[in-house]
């Protein structure tokens, strides 16, 4: 999503921060704070998410195992990521921090367990 | 499918099976055909629960035979089935000279139908008694008969009763058509099933007229009739002790404030006439005038301990009386329709007339073998310490405490299952899991969970109350 | 009847920490942590968003990562703990009937710790209209049937309620390919946190409707749809605004209640204000021996200030069960909340432990530029300028011991907010 406003979310304070092209060169209008200008730069140009979601376990005491990215990835790349995840399964057991997928979708981020998932109990009914 | 019955009866609501359980003391052949997947899906879930004593009905009616006579049985059947009935009593509070001349009115009335222990009590009486009521009441009909009952459990045990006895209750059975076939009536259902019977009743609520017509009976037309309700959560003290009615309009009974069998309070219902019969909605209109005409009797009424609302639809006949009989033209088909307040009351006296009447007909003989005694399923909510050990020990399901805020049990899910429940709400009706005041937002995956297992079928099979009512729409992996 | 010093009745958050702490402080170690649930975590282990633990780890954790930190703490210190049993019962003399599969368990705990969270409020509980089909659903209910259970709950839904739980939940449909057709707030703000805002709402694309409410649930079997309305500042629906928005999901997530059904049990005292026991700096309820904290003492919006509350009370819950006779003759002067704040926690000093404490509340509105004052016997003892106060977080002020000497014990302290 190409926008010219964010709304800056480091404080409850909530100040839109717009972006304003000039000549080549852009201005920031809005930051109530030097933080919430840096932040926003960043916003504007390659906004990021850390992603989480769940991911298929067998034999495991759950069925799912909660995961997330260890870096936050492209926010235009969330969907793909997710469509992957939902393809995969893991077997029981699963360490926490051990990793799912390695450098998804080239974003240099890894998708970590975030649950210690154990074994079925055979005794379990 | 086909089979044969000498008595069939259509609507698995308290009426239809108290009728078919009576059916059961005969050596006959019987079964219910209900629509949905449980009994009381109608009127009998969602009613007031009240035993009424009998001054309400214009004496000689059949509203007037049957409460008193329902009345004068309904704690002994209770004790057959295993079903909570308190015989609190119960005020009709007049606040003016007008009102009060209403309630001589009852009085006498009451006592022409043959109900016992009525008496006009005074202010100092009435707040002696109910120190929360409003000050501004004058005089109050004390009828110490009147109790109250859990209305869907009541039908619960009929049909778990009628099981143990022998009848069949055939559920998803919607009834589309009725045929003649010699001596016998074919009833097809909407998914192409039927059935063959000598005796057909017709208990089937606010659609009995329809279905009526549909066996070339008698036409009579059947009002839908909503009243709606608030349940607020089990007070630390009741803040009233008996049923407080007001005194009776055109409308009806009038809105009524009561302790329930599970020690919560209810508050309801209105009456209103709408147009579809199955327009189960709250709306704000209801709801502003229950709550404003329960705060004359009770002012402290508040609506911060609220858990949940809901409405219940009345089968108001446009005959002014219960239709209960046998169709002039159409031989074998007994109507029993229109059944309103008192319903609850009369039902018990209701099944047994109609029972002895068949059996008459049919010259059956008694079933030697009749059982009229069901337990309930144990609780946990209602045993001491020593018996909850005891049946820890025999079942250590009984340990696993599913839904918290009513204490119910994994052991008491199970049982209702085995004894027939399929569905979230028939599980929610004979254990309480889901009732209380988080209203199954902690019971629910673990009911589900329960109900899985036990049915075998996975989860995105599982309804709230069967057709349609899937709870999870899609499974995100294979097994 | 089996004997511990401490017994703590919950294993989510409050409950590991206050458990940790007490086993710290304790010479002879006899802790209990008594779960519900399968595990312990409480309702962390469904919440696998990530936000938690920025205060007290600074770092960003999902919930399960948070609770493990605590639940390997407890498991290398072997803290004896119980799962899948269900406390039926707490006596004024300590006392507790715990029960499951085994059997009924009778405890004796010199002191309890009360760590037993919270429930949501429900459809029936905000009154909302219509009629009563599947489909509709509390955000925690949802929560666990899609991430803990891995199932779908429908296809397009509304969510009313704009809390950080609702927004949450409306990412988490969204990413599950469910369509979030709007979040319906009748408030006109949210309560929710800013970056939940714009993280689950505006980067999707969902409409907040701000001062709208679902008035009415459609539909027989299955939830059809529902009509919303706007709300004039008395939050009455506008007639003429209503509209209908086709779905078959609705997720309630309208507020939590502490659960304290057991402290009622127990004779304990309650504030109608959190809706948890009224309690002292020691986090000491009015039965004495018996603590309470996290979201059973009031909902809290970050996890990290659970776990530092827990850890006051489970150290004081350690000292009672060593030394009960410092709890002896406590005399108290209340604490509060007057102009502006809806309520403050805790609710009384204890004279037998001036020592610097937190105290935490919330304001009742949504105020810019404001002034919380701290006044005691007419004085104003601490005057805190705040940029924004809005009634969805929690505001902490740290007590020091210069203001607590400043102190007249014969008076209120009180707690008001002005404008500026």
């Amino acid at each position: 999503m190409q926008e010219n406003k964010v709304t800056c979310i480091l404080c409850p304070r909530g100040c839109t921060i717009e972006k304003k092209e000039q000549g080549g060169t852009f201005e920031f209008a809005g930051f109530g704070c030097k933080r919430g200008l840096e932040w926003a730069k960043v916003e504007f140009t390659n906004p990021k998410r850390i992603l989480t979601t769940t991911v298929h376990v067998k034999s495991g005491e759950i069925e799912f195992v909660p995961v997330r990215t260890n870096l936050p990835i492209p926010k235009e790349k969330i969907f793909e990521a997710i469509s992957i995840l939902k393809g995969i399964e893991v077997l029981a057991p699963v360490e926490i921090g051990s990793v799912i997928v390695k450098n998804i979708l080239d974003t240099g981020a890894d998708v970590i367990a975030t649950r210690k998932v154990g074994k079925k109990d055979s005794s379990d009914d | 499918m086909s089979r044969i019955y000498d008595v069939a009866v259509i609507g698995a609501g308290v009426i239809g099976m108290s009728i078919l359980r009576e059916l059961t003391r005969y050596r006959l052949k019987v079964c219910s055909l209900e629509k949905m997947e449980d009994v009381a899906e109608g009127a009998s879930k969602a009613n007031s629960g009240i035993v009424h004593a009998g001054y309400d009905p214009i004496e000689g009616t059949k509203k007037a035979r049957f409460n008193v006579e329902g009345n004068n049985i309904f704690a002994d059947v209770c004790n057959e089935l295993d079903v909570e009935y308190k015989m609190i009593g119960s005020l009709v509070v007049a606040f003016d000279d007008h009102e009060i001349n209403v309630l001589e009115e009852l009085l006498q009335r009451g006592k022409r139908n043959g109900v016992k222990g009525l008496e006009i009590k005074g202010q100092e009486w009435v707040f002696a008694n109910e120190p929360n009521l409003s000050r501004n009441i004058k005089a109050a009909l004390f009828a110490p008969y009147s109790g109250i009952t859990n209305p869907y459990k009541l039908t619960v045990a009929l049909f778990e009763n009628s099981i143990q006895n022998g009848a069949d209750v055939i559920f998803g059975f919607e009834v589309c058509k009725i045929e003649k076939d010699g001596d016998y009536f074919v009833v097809h259902s909407a998914d192409s099933r039927f059935i063959k019977t000598r005796v057909l009743i017709n208990c089937a609520g606010v659609h009995a007229d329809e279905i009526s017509k549909m066996a070339g009976a008698r036409l009579f037309k059947i009002y839908p009739r909503r009243g709606q309700y608030y349940i607020l959560d089990k007070p630390e003290k009741m803040p009233v002790a008996r049923v407080i009615f007001q005194v009776p309009t055109e409308k009806g009974k009038g809105i009524l404030v009561t302790p329930t069998v599970d020690g919560n309070v209810l508050v309801g219902p209105n009456s209103e006439y709408i147009d579809s019969k199955d327009d189960t909605a709250t709306t704000q209109e209801g709801l502003d005038e229950v709550f404003e005409k329960a705060r004359k009797v009770l002012p402290n009424l508040s609506k911060r301990d609220v858990i949940t609302i809901f409405s219940g639809i009345r089968a108001t006949p446009d005959t002014h009386d219960f239709i209960i009989e046998e169709d002039e033209d159409v031989k074998n088909f007994i109507n029993v329709a229109g059944i309103e307040s008192p319903g609850l009351t009369s039902s018990v006296a209701i099944g047994r007339y109609i029972a002895e009447f068949v059996a008459d007909k049919l010259n059956a003989k008694r079933n030697l073998n009749f059982n009229p005694y069901r337990e309930d399923i144990k609780r946990f909510s209602e045993l001491s310490d020593e018996e909850r050990e005891e049946m820890i020990k025999l079942h250590p399901t009984f340990g696993n405490i599913v839904c918290r805020c009513e204490l119910v049990s994994e052991y008491e899910i199970v049982e209702a299952i085995k004894r027939g429940a399929k569905t979230l709400d028939s599980i929610k009706r004979r254990t309480r899991a889901g009732m209380g005041r988080c209203q199954g937002g902690f019971c629910l995956p673990r009911v589900m969970d329960i109900l899985s297992r036990e049915l075998k079928i996975d989860k995105t099979q599982i309804t709230k109350f069967g057709k349609n009512s899937y709870i999870l729409t899609e499974k995100r992996w294979e097994d | 009847m089996e004997k511990y010093k401490v017994v703590v009745i919950g294993g989510g958050p409050a409950g590991l920490a206050a458990a940790l702490e007490s086993f710290k402080n304790l010479d002879d170690k006899k802790v209990l942590i008594i779960e519900r649930d399968k595990f312990l975590g409480g309702i962390l282990n469904q919440c696998i968003h990530p936000g938690f633990g920025l205060h007290y780890f600074k770092e960003e954790l999902t919930g399960p990562e948070y609770a493990h930190r605590f639940i390997e703490q407890v498991m290398e210190n072997q803290i004896e703990y119980l799962t899948e049993t269900h406390v039926i019962e707490i006596t004024p003399q300590k006392e507790i009937v715990a029960v499951n599969k085994k059997g009924l368990k009778r405890i004796k705990a010199d002191s309890i710790v009360l760590a037993m969270g919270c429930r949501e409020r429900t459809r029936g509980a905000i009154i909302t209209l219509g009629t009563r089909p599947a489909g509709i659903f509390t955000a925690g209910q949802a929560q666990r049937f899609i991430n803990i259970e891995g199932y779908r709950i429908g296809k397009k839904a509304v969510i009313v309620g704009s809390g950080d739980i609702g927004l949450i939940m409306a990412r988490r449909l969204t990413l599950e390919g469910i369509e979030v057709k709007a979040v319906v707030e009748i408030m006109p703000y949210s309560t929710g946190l800013r970056r939940n805002i714009v993280q689950c709402l505006n980067d999707f694309g969902i409409p907040l409707l701000l001062s709208h409410k679902v008035t009415k649930i459609h539909g027989k079997y299955r939830v059809e749809g529902v009509t919303i309305a706007k709300v004039d500042s008395q939050l009455k629906e506008i007639p003429s605004t209503e509209r209908f928005i086709e779905c078959d999901t609705v997720l309630f997530s309208v507020g939590l209640i502490p659960e304290n059904e057991l402290s009622k049990k127990a004779g304990i005292v309650l504030d109608m204000r959190t809706g948890g026991p009224v309690v002292d700096n020691t986090f000491s309820t009015s039965q004495k021996g018996i603590f309470a904290c996290g979201n059973v003492l009031h909902v809290h919006d970050l996890v990290d200030n659970v776990t530092l509350e827990a850890q006051t009370a489970g150290r004081y819950a350690a000292m009672y069960s060593q030394h009960p006779e410092l709890f002896e003759n406590n005399i108290h002067i209340n604490i509060v909340a007057k102009e502006g704040i809806r309520y403050v926690v805790p609710q009384k000093l204890n004279k037998n432990f001036v020592q610097p404490f937190v105290l935490r509340f919330r304001v009742d509105n949504f105020y810019k530029d404001a002034i919380v004052t701290i006044s005691n016997a007419g004085k104003i003892l601490m005057k805190i300028k705040k940029s924004i106060l809005t009634p969805g977080e929690m505001e902490s002020i740290e007590i020091s011991q210069k203001i607590l000497s400043q102190l007249d014990f014969s008076n209120d302290i009180v707690v008001s907010l002005q404008n500026i």
